[in-house]
């Protein structure tokens, strides 16, 4: 944006709230941190219908019936390996290094999609012994708050997709680096939303 | 091949429908027809459809409000009507399964499609003008945004004619909204539309916040950002807050509708009292959504005609912002009856208590600021004090609801409705009425006429006295909300005056129409030259009327409050201040197509959804992410305006030195 080239600069002496319109990189950040709360928002509603209703099993299969822990511990390493991997991607497209981001980013991407498919495995079986989501309330909200995540893991998979294409068409333009930066807060959100769902769905099942 | 979509879906037996759609259908040939004639499309595509101006988009914002004014007034009409005759042996007109639809279109029409859109239409107008600053923070997110918002608009309104709209009232309570009791499409109508547009405010939501939080002018800090600002910041936080539990909520109910799932109903385990819970938590924000703009106007709006900088500031900054945050405690209320105990509703009946505080707060505010002014009476100033008292009975009569066996009583009455629109119409529109006649002169470059001005003030302050005050008397005579017929013959005389004060509403809103053109013709007689037609004290009357797309060829330096003012009061005694006379190149985002396109794909998904036409939906969504992946290559978003045509612009329009 032009108006940030109008800004005062970088004075130290003047406080950051003083200096006129941020770059459009800080803008853009800033932006995206915004839209992550609000989706972290939506992910509080559907764990508070969760808290509420993961009691109702309405004579159905309970938590601790269904839940394998061994599955879940899988399913975590390979989420929570993906974000570190995702992590040196970033710090590649930040040098713009090409080889290194599509290493990594690929990494990435093949973690994300083992998780996802250990998850469908989880659903299918689940839906094959009858525990499917019109079951009861508690596996309403089951599905509803894991698959939630899921689809949010599917979505950023594809997004991870376009983000290597416009890699490999644009190079490491601003606006490419800008959305990797985005697309790199959004990945460790999710993590972060799955730890919640671990401790609280699969570990809760348990206690 | 059409899901559930058949000849059968258009009410032809309805004649009340049939009418207004026909004629409705007839306008919009017409207008078209008209456009097209007249060769108007590359002028409205070119300026309109596809900007990203923030100016046009607020604009376009508040041309939907206003249009969804009337569609939304007309079913208040016919309500009003309705209960006026149908006492005792009558039946009225409307059937109960027609009335349903129209008291829950009139809800939901009012706050999403009139309401939302006329706050955040001035919003998107004022921010960056007031800020100093060029644009929002995503300028083609915020078209995209209007145009969902337009979408959802779209699909609430195909609901009249090709199916039938919710008959469960403007929050599609379950389990009456469940399957089992709604089984046709009209809660899908109201589920999808409020989807879409949702997502839409979302998004303008967060490039709000973004906007007032990150681009400001230098040396404008937090206490020197105007007050319409600061209630915008408090109002959009809420939105990025709030908006995703409607988002949630609703996508549960989808759920439940569609897959089968449990999460309302009343078998299986379902809760539908959680849905209630949720769906307030979203509710009582989303009051605040709205008033606290309304209250940032006033603030403008009085401090502005009364001469004087706002009476206590910094008290009114921080009675914005916890009310910002009390907002999210108070949410239980609405359902007292619900039975939670009587510790649980103390606790809500007390935070109510405790949140009427900081309004009080404002409004004292503003009589300072108003004590030992020079008021000048114009517009904008009746509105801000109409409002005063109004809103103050409108809060009254809401802390009185907040003590729990008192609203135990008065729960659902007519009394509740009374309330609402008590503040609603005395606070939100009387606040949205002052703000269009204020900053009008900065959109369109002529003032409003007063006298038609002042009449239309006195149709809707008269006409709302007379319409809600003998809801008061009647919800405590025990008259309840919704009802479509009543056999007490005692009641009746209250109605007919209820009626009345509609029909006096109407009028004022027929006056608003009137107001334009006659201001319209009269533009060169009340032309703005200065951009400072009101003596202002903000920086939107700093550039001229209308802005130019870059708003500000040099971005202004603040150092106080009221900036425009000091800058003003400075003007005398420093004559080289202002006459910097180089201009340089600046980049403006060009022109954007996608959120057009995106809305028609959001149409055709929404409606694929509601009428179960998979492929249909398969469809819109499809479209939708290619139209993503186009703007995602997109390498031209911006455009450079040259030195030259600035300095130009400038020569024509910016400050004359002889004004100096």
């Amino acid at each position: 944006m032009s108006a940030a080239e109008e800004a005062l600069g970088s004075d130290d002496a003047v406080p950051l709230s003083l200096r006129g319109p941020a770059s459009t990189r800080v803008v853009a950040g800033y932006g995206f941190w915004l839209f992550l709360l609000s989706d972290i928002i939506i992910f509080a509603a559907l764990f508070a219908a969760y808290a509420v209703l993961s009691g109702e099993s309405a004579g159905g299969p309970t938590a601790a019936d269904l839940f394998d822990k061994r599955h879940v511990l899988i399913e975590t390493a390979c989420l929570l390996a993906s974000s570190v991997t995702c992590g040196f991607g970033s710090l590649a497209v930040q040098s713009g290094d090409r080889t290194s981001t599509y290493f990594w980013m690929t990494i990435t991407f093949i973690l994300g999609a083992t998780f996802l498919s250990l998850e469908v495995s989880e659903f299918s079986h689940m839906l094959s012994i009858g525990a499917g989501p019109s079951r009861s309330a508690f596996l309403s909200a089951f599905f509803t708050l894991v698959g939630t995540h899921g689809l949010h893991v599917t979505i950023g998979l594809c997004w991870l997709v376009v983000m290597l294409l416009q890699v490999a068409t644009l190079g490491f333009r601003p606006m490419v680096s800008r959305r990797f930066f985005c697309f790199g807060l959004f990945w460790h959100a999710l993590d972060i939303v799955w730890i919640g769902v671990f401790t609280i769905v699969y570990l809760g099942a348990h206690l | 091949m059409l899901g559930r979509l058949s000849w059968a879906a258009i009410p032809f037996d309805v004649p009340v429908v049939m009418i207004a759609a026909g004629s409705v259908g007839l306008i919009i040939f017409c207008v078209l027809a008209l456009v097209t004639v007249k060769g108007w499309w590359p002028y409205l595509w070119r300026e309109w459809i596809t900007s990203v101006d923030h100016k046009r988009i607020g604009v376009m914002y508040l041309g939907l409000a206003l249009l969804m004014l009337v569609r939304g007034f007309s079913d208040a009409m016919l309500m009003r009507s309705q209960l006026a005759l149908a006492a005792g042996h009558a039946q009225g007109y409307l059937p109960p399964e027609h009335y349903d639809q129209i008291f829950s279109a009139h809800g939901t029409i009012m706050i999403f499609f009139v309401a939302m859109p006329f706050v955040i239409g001035l919003m998107n107008f004022v921010l960056p003008l007031q800020l100093g600053v060029r644009d929002v923070a995503f300028p083609v997110l915020n078209s995209i945004g209007f145009w969902l918002s337009a979408a959802g608009v779209l699909l609430v309104n195909v609901s009249l004619v090709v199916g039938e709209f919710a008959r469960t009232g403007w929050l599609a309570y379950p389990p009456l909204s469940e399957v089992a009791y709604s089984p046709g499409v009209g809660v899908d109508y109201y589920l999808w539309s409020l989807q879409i547009s949702g997502l839409g405010t979302l998004l303008s939501g967060i490039n709000l916040t973004t906007t007032i939080l990150k681009l400001r002018a230098p040396g404008m800090g937090y206490r020197q950002m105007p007050i319409f600002c600061w209630t915008a910041l408090a109002s959009n936080l809420l939105i990025v807050a709030s908006f995703p539990i409607l988002t949630a909520t609703f996508a549960m109910l989808l759920l439940d509708r569609y897959c089968g799932f449990h999460f309302f109903t009343n078998d299986l385990g379902g809760n539908p009292m959680m849905y209630i819970n949720l769906i307030w938590s979203w509710g009582h924000p989303e009051v605040y959504i709205l008033i606290l703009p309304a209250f940032g106007v006033f603030s403008e709006v009085v401090a502005t005609f009364s001469g004087k900088p706002l009476f206590g500031r910094r008290s009114m900054v921080m009675a914005t912002m916890v009310i910002c945050v009390l907002s999210f405690l108070v949410w239980l209320h609405h359902f007292f009856t619900m039975g939670a105990g009587a510790d649980v509703n103390a606790f809500f009946g007390v935070m109510t208590m405790i949140i009427a505080v900081p309004t009080g707060v404002k409004i004292f505010n503003w009589l300072f600021t108003l004590y030992g002014g020079r008021i000048r009476f114009t517009v904008p100033i009746y509105w801000a004090v109409g409002f005063m008292v109004t809103f103050v009975i409108g809060g009254m009569t809401g802390v009185l609801m907040a003590i729990p066996p008192a609203d135990f009583v008065l729960h659902n009455s007519l009394f509740l409705i009374a309330h609402f629109h008590n503040v609603a119409i005395g606070g939100v529109v009387f606040g949205v009425m002052a703000g269009i006649s204020y900053w009008f002169p900065k959109a369109f470059g002529f003032t409003l006429n007063e006298r038609l001005g002042k009449a239309v003030f006195w149709c809707w302050f008269i006409g709302f006295y007379l319409a809600f005050m003998p809801l008061y008397v009647l919800g405590l005579m025990g008259a309840t909300r919704r009802m479509q017929h009543y056999s007490n013959l005692h009641w009746q005389p209250l109605m007919l005056v209820a009626l009345a004060g509609a029909l006096l509403i109407l009028l004022g809103i027929a006056l608003t129409g009137v107001q334009l053109a006659v201001s319209i013709r009269q533009r060169e007689r009340n032309r703005d030259l200065t951009g400072d037609p009101w003596n202002g004290r903000t920086l939107e009357w700093s550039t001229p009327s209308p802005p130019p797309v870059w708003n500000f060829s040099h971005l202004p330096q603040v150092d106080r409050a009221d900036a425009f003012w000091a800058m003003k009061q400075q003007r005398g005694t420093a004559q080289d201040r202002n006459l910097e006379r180089t201009y340089r190149a600046i980049q403006v985002p060009r022109n954007n197509p996608t959120g057009f396109f995106l809305a028609f794909c959001a149409v055709l998904l929404g409606f694929s959804l509601i009428w179960r036409i998979w492929w249909g939906a398969g469809l819109g969504l499809l479209g939708a992410i290619v139209v993503c992946l186009i703007q995602a290559w997109r390498t031209d978003g911006e455009i450079e305006v040259p030195a030259e045509k600035i300095a130009a612009f400038e020569r024509l329009h910016g400050p004359k030195e002889s004004a100096v």
